[in-house]
């Protein structure tokens, strides 16, 4: 019994996009060789291909693909003579599954085989694989390009690509991190309890770098990336599910989600951005709002508050207003005001100014812009001047909004944004 | 595995304090000492004199070029060591941050690389 080529195309694009991560993650735990663990994947996957169309897709293409390359690993091992040592230690270790380090579930099955397609356990080496990924010790460049590859497995020229760096930049960087962790001593694991909470706060962040990443460009045309808004939703989406007690992950998944739910009604047909309060709203998706705040809502539940969570009730108060007037800016302010007592921040406090001059006019917020301008930390931010270019138009004092808006565009970044600006300042010149 | 710990502060700082305020950061060291000694992570470490009493060498060419001052003009600058030894990154990570130093100064940790 064989299968169409079509479908098992279908099953392997499915099991790649699905299963990857988790491939790789076991083999990493078994073999404790990131370059061999991707590679024994990459062979398991070309593998599929042959086999899925011969006998079928198997019911759990998951545990297929682990299977196969856990034997490629165990047979790469035996074969080096330098590695029989390692060969006899998982050999031993399969046989004899051992308490987990570091592991908060201590549901960690990956002493136990075969793998039956049972998700308990597994899911588990996907969160050390994260949190090793995301270990401070990384550059931040390097968490994300090793998160997108081993977790999500873009390829190096997809990574490079999304990063706009050549291939090679991509490829060393990734050599470069999976060094460090050799060398330096980084421990394949979900940190221990003390650690979690701040650690945490670091993988929230690098998702949240690559769902902005994606959201908007900081150079060039354009401003939305859409693969990596998409891959960070899926691993956030992960993150909320391996860790059901940690209502920041389900902020942050709402926030992705309202955010991402916007993503047809933020340009117009000629790739200009159209501000919120223009966007029509018919073209926003209203299942992933709809997601989007049943997230925030289990994530509230916890009773726990935090940036992520704040963010996301911000964002809900946008994607929820049924026009832009019927926004409740009231609410926002207050939201915005809770976010700088928790993560105070000069951009944050920017928000706030324009969500004050939203709900109590143009001269309210100007305080708040200026207030940040003499504090001088915004310097070089575009948005600095043109939040006070925008409010001080508002308040109809045109000639200073004039000039307003050329500081802006001499700092602007993406070509989508300056046709913004530059549209506003026209409409503030006499006619 | 083997770090060593490079504890990086700006001297100035340390020139300016009172000899109780230097005794009672001596008394510091002593009790993380102590605490690293009997969690058995120390294999070694000491205090270095400022770098007012470093001198460098280099050869070049054959000949044996000295003169006075650390190797590099920077801000902070190496104050003294530990080499420990400890399971994984993340526990060196932890001996460092519990050294005095690092509440005003910065701790480099360097595995060792074993020859």
């Amino acid at each position: 019994m064989g299968a169409t080529r079509a479908e098992v195309e279908a099953a392997a694009t499915r099991a790649f996009r699905e299963e990857w991560g988790r491939v790789v993650a076991t083999l990493i735990r078994l073999t404790g060789d990131w370059d061999l663990a991707e590679e024994c994947a990459q062979e398991a996957y070309g593998l599929a291909v042959d086999r899925w169309r011969r006998d079928g897709v198997p019911r759990s293409p998951g545990a297929w693909l682990t299977t196969v390359a856990r034997n490629r690993a165990l047979d790469r091992l035996r074969r080096s003579r330098n590695e029989a040592a390692k060969y006899e230690e998982i050999v031993v270790a399969s046989l004899n599954p051992g308490p987990s380090d570091g592991d908060p579930s201590g549901r960690d099955q990956s002493g136990s085989e075969p793998y039956e397609g049972t998700d308990s356990g597994i899911a588990d080496e996907r969160l050390r694989l994260i949190f090793t990924c995301c270990h401070p010790a990384l550059s931040m460049e390097a968490q994300v390009a090793l998160t997108l590859r081993t977790l999500a497995g873009l390829t190096t020229v997809e990574i490079a690509r999304a990063f706009v760096v050549p291939p090679e930049t991509m490829a060393k960087r990734l050599v470069r991190a999976k060094n460090k962790i050799r060398n330096a001593g980084i421990p394949y694991q979900v940190p221990p309890g003390h650690l979690l909470p701040e650690r945490t706060v670091a993988v929230l962040g690098v998702l949240y770098l690559l769902f902005n990443e994606g959201y908007s460009a900081t150079g060039g045309a354009d401003m939305v990336r859409q693969g990596l808004c998409a891959e960070a939703v899926r691993l956030a989406r992960l993150l909320a599910e391996l860790m059901t007690d940690e209502p920041e992950a389900l902020g942050l998944l709402s926030l992705m989600l309202l955010h991402d739910a916007r993503r047809a009604g933020r340009l117009d047909s000629a790739g200009d951005m159209v501000p919120l309060e223009d966007q029509d709203r018919a073209l926003w998706d209203s299942d992933a709002i709809a997601e989007g705040c049943a997230v925030l809502d289990a994530a509230l539940r916890q009773r726990r508050p935090g940036p992520y969570q704040v963010q996301a009730a911000i964002a809900a108060c946008h994607a929820t207003a049924p026009t832009a007037t019927a926004t409740d800016w009231a609410e926002i302010a207050s939201l915005y005001k809770r976010l700088t007592e928790m993560v105070p921040s000069p951009v944050v406090e920017l928000n706030r100014a324009v969500a004050v001059a939203m709900a109590e006019g143009p001269d309210a917020g100007l305080q708040f812009v200026e207030r940040l301008e003499r504090a001088g930390k915004l310097a070089g931010y575009h948005l600095l001047p043109a939040t006070r270019a925008d409010l001080l138009r508002r308040a109809g004092r045109l000639d200073e909004a004039q000039a307003a808006y050329r500081e802006a565009l001499a700092l602007v970044g993406t070509d989508a944004e300056r046709r913004y600006l530059l549209r506003r300042l026209g409409e503030t010149m006499p006619t | 595995m083997q770090y060593l710990l490079l504890i990086c502060n700006d001297e100035s700082g340390f020139a300016s304090l009172s000899p109780e305020e230097r005794s009672a950061m001596t008394a510091e060291y002593e009790v993380f000492g102590n605490a690293m000694g009997s969690r058995g992570v120390l294999r070694g470490g000491e205090r270095l004199r400022p770098t007012s009493d470093a001198t460098t060498v280099q050869v070049r060419d054959g000949k044996v070029l000295t003169a006075d001052g650390p190797f590099a003009e920077t801000k902070e600058q190496i104050g003294g060591y530990f080499v420990v030894e400890c399971k994984d990154l993340d526990e060196a990570i932890d001996v460092a941050s519990q050294i005095p130093g690092a509440r005003d100064g910065t701790i480099e940790v360097r595995p060792i690389w074993p020859m």
